[in-house]
């Protein structure tokens, strides 16, 4: 069987979706920093190769957790830009209604379980969402992404636990960008070879260079096709690197050199990837021109979108809190 | 005659006949039948597949149930005591109570186990949790006092598409008994219901409250005294119009629950009393609940710290002479 790493210009789609995540931040952050967008946001710039690494190898019926820095999650699994740009804003069309904000990024139709503010709080539900893919034996698959914080998490240990125990079909993938808020990974666990881990549950367990999305694709192919044909849950580290602050207004140096974060930068996925195209002859200059300029007319697009959309109604605050139209959101459940 | 524990059983089973959606998830529910053997026999007519074991992972578990019904299935999650749901508190007071507000995404799973003090439990096995989850918008919470409700509030909760934590009281499970009706029936969530009219004073009470009251009012009976007793039934959504209609009417009210005072739903109810009924009231409103200390074990200490109908009783005689 050929594995899906082959498939003729998957590294070209890796490219444009890694780009689409990294433009849509940098206009989010700018935004952001204009004061025009409400709240806070973590911005996912440098760990690109992760979310569209592993998303490459999903369906629209297959099930993501992700996290509160979970924009690039969202937008890989096939949320649309305007609709995550939209909930950036609080706007009426936001993906949430303007009712949930950056970390309550939902999306059924596409499999997106939700961005997810509390650390790790989504490992359990994506081993809920594979334990019934198994019980109706649908063929379906979830991720739970999380980062390194998240694995000493409580949440960690159950829910890899009982995907082990009943091998159900999840892949665990932990972004591991070696700090949780500003702690440094060596101070927050002796091991910090979190794939290692794995073998407390009884899973194969791998880590790849998280900057790396075709390393980052193989890994997460062969985790995916064994969750598919019944070998059970994997743990997928992928080692990287956030370009930026903790939260936007973070400058995310003083607990991290600016060497070491000059030298991280140095290892762009984007970059990366975009000069292997280049040399392995898989893309012309043209075509990755095009591909670029495709990318900045969406984005430019969302935020027209977002900026021209309605605020919701002020009473829309106190409503949804239970079901009002009857049938409307369970009938994503036909699926 | 079927015991509250059995009504419990039967509406569970009857909702698993009726959809193979609806599966239990729980700690030592299948093989061994439950702490309490609410679930004995299940994994015998369901198979394995419906009646999970876990194992002791209360986040886990309420996680796991979570993300299984996002994708529509069922799931009813026991806890071993409702104690322990503190260990799966996130996942039920911020994510699975929350899904509906941020995204209109139903949660159609139901959390359900003892709750409850008189079986000398001790401090972590003896509580009455529901206040926790009573001030989280998004959660329905049930807290059924007799087998007829318990059986048609089990089958409502399972055939909700929101939350609901469903109290079950643990003394109750095999003292109460009654006839049930053959067949189905549901009892609805969010109804009141007055178990007995009266026309001199209320107890607004829930769960274990309603047999303290019940034996209380047999004994002011016999000394000219009416009492109404109204069992919530539901504490979360509130039927506020029941609990008013009866202050209304008899102008006294006692609050009465097992929880302890201090933030307990008796507060909220007598702001309401406040709020709306304040110019039918003849008496201070009253609330009888347990005093703000853990459960204490030994059962001498833990009868001191219940309420119970002789303490029902003192305190309607002094609310009817005021």
């Amino acid at each position: 069987m050929a594995t899906p790493t082959t498939q003729p210009g998957l590294f070209l789609e890796a490219y444009r979706r890694m780009l689409l995540l990294r433009r849509f931040e940098l206009k989010a952050q700018e935004l952001y920093r204009r004061g025009e967008m409400p709240g806070f946001i973590h911005l996912y710039v440098g760990e690109e190769a992760v979310a569209v690494g592993v998303c490459l190898h999903l369906s629209r019926e297959d099930y993501v957790t992700s996290t509160h820095r979970g924009h690039g999650h969202a937008l890989a699994k096939g949320i649309s830009a305007r609709e995550v740009m939209a909930e950036l804003f609080g706007k009426a069309t936001g993906c949430s209604g303007g009712r949930g904000g950056s970390m309550h990024l939902y999306a059924p139709d596409v499999g997106f379980l939700g961005t997810n503010g509390l650390v790790g709080a989504g490992i359990p539900v994506a081993a809920g969402a594979g334990l019934a893919a198994q019980l109706r034996r649908s063929g379906q698959v979830a991720v739970a992404f999380f980062g390194d914080g998240a694995a000493n998490h409580g949440a960690f240990h159950e829910g890899l636990n009982l995907a082990g125990v009943w091998n159900l079909p999840v892949v665990f993938v932990c972004e591991n960008n070696l700090y949780a808020t500003q702690t440094p990974l060596r101070m927050a666990t002796k091991n910090q070879d979190i794939s290692s881990r794995a073998a407390a549950y009884g899973m194969p367990g791998a880590a790849v260079d998280g900057n790396d999305v075709e390393a980052v694709s193989a890994a997460a192919a062969e985790a995916l096709a064994r969750a598919r044909s019944g070998g059970g849950p994997s743990l997928l580290e992928c080692r990287t690197y956030r370009f930026l602050g903790h939260h936007e207004g973070d400058p995310g140096t003083g607990y991290r050199s600016r060497e070491e974060v000059e030298a991280w930068k140095k290892r762009c996925p984007i970059a990366l990837e975009r000069a292997r195209l280049i040399e392995r002859a898989e893309a012309a200059e043209t075509a990755l021109q095009d591909i670029e300029r495709e990318v900045e007319e969406m984005i430019a697009g969302a935020v027209e979108f977002a900026l021209a959309s309605p605020l919701p109604d002020a009473a829309e605050a106190l409503r949804h809190v239970f079901p009002e139209a009857a049938g409307s959101a369970e009938a994503v459940w036909a699926r | 005659m079927a015991t509250y524990l059995e009504a419990i059983r039967e509406g569970i089973g009857e909702e698993m006949e009726r959809d193979p959606g609806v599966f239990l998830i729980g700690e030592d529910i299948a093989v061994y039948g439950g702490a309490f053997k609410i679930t004995a026999g299940m994994l015998d007519r369901f198979g394995e597949r419906r009646v999970v074991d876990t194992p002791l992972c209360e986040s886990g578990i309420v996680g796991a149930a979570i993300g299984a019904a996002l994708m529509g299935l069922r799931p009813v999650a026991e806890m071993q005591f409702m104690d322990f749901i503190s260990c799966g508190f996130d996942q039920v007071v911020n994510f699975a109570a929350k899904c509906r507000y941020r995204w209109n995404a139903p949660v159609p799973m139901v959390i359900r186990g003892p709750s409850g003090g008189g079986t000398h439990g001790g401090p972590f096995h003896s509580q009455n949790p529901e206040a926790w989850f009573f001030h989280t918008p998004g959660l329905k919470v049930v807290a059924p006092a007799t087998p007829y409700d318990a059986k048609g509030l089990i089958k409502s909760s399972i055939r909700d598409n929101d939350p609901v934590l469903f109290f079950e009281h643990k003394a109750l499970y095999r003292r109460v008994k009654e006839d049930l009706p053959a067949g189905d029936y549901t009892v609805p969530i969010g109804k009141a219901k007055v178990v007995r009219e009266g026309k001199d004073l209320s107890v607004i009470t829930y769960g274990s409250g309603v047999h303290m009251a019940l034996e209380a009012a047999e004994a002011l009976d016999r000394e000219g005294v009416s009492m109404e007793i109204v069992d919530l039934r539901t504490l979360l959504p509130l039927d506020e119009d029941t609990v008013l209609a009866s202050v209304r009417k008899t102008s006294r009210v006692i609050l009465l629950h097992e929880d302890t005072l201090t933030g307990g739903i008796g507060g909220e109810l007598a702001a309401r009393i406040a709020e709306k009924a304040f110019e039918f009231l003849d008496a201070p409103v009253v609330r009888i609940a347990a005093p703000d200390t853990p459960v204490p074990f030994s059962p001498v200490l833990e009868e001191a710290f219940l309420p119970n109908a002789r303490k029902v009783l003192e305190k309607a005689r002094w609310l009817c002479a005021y």
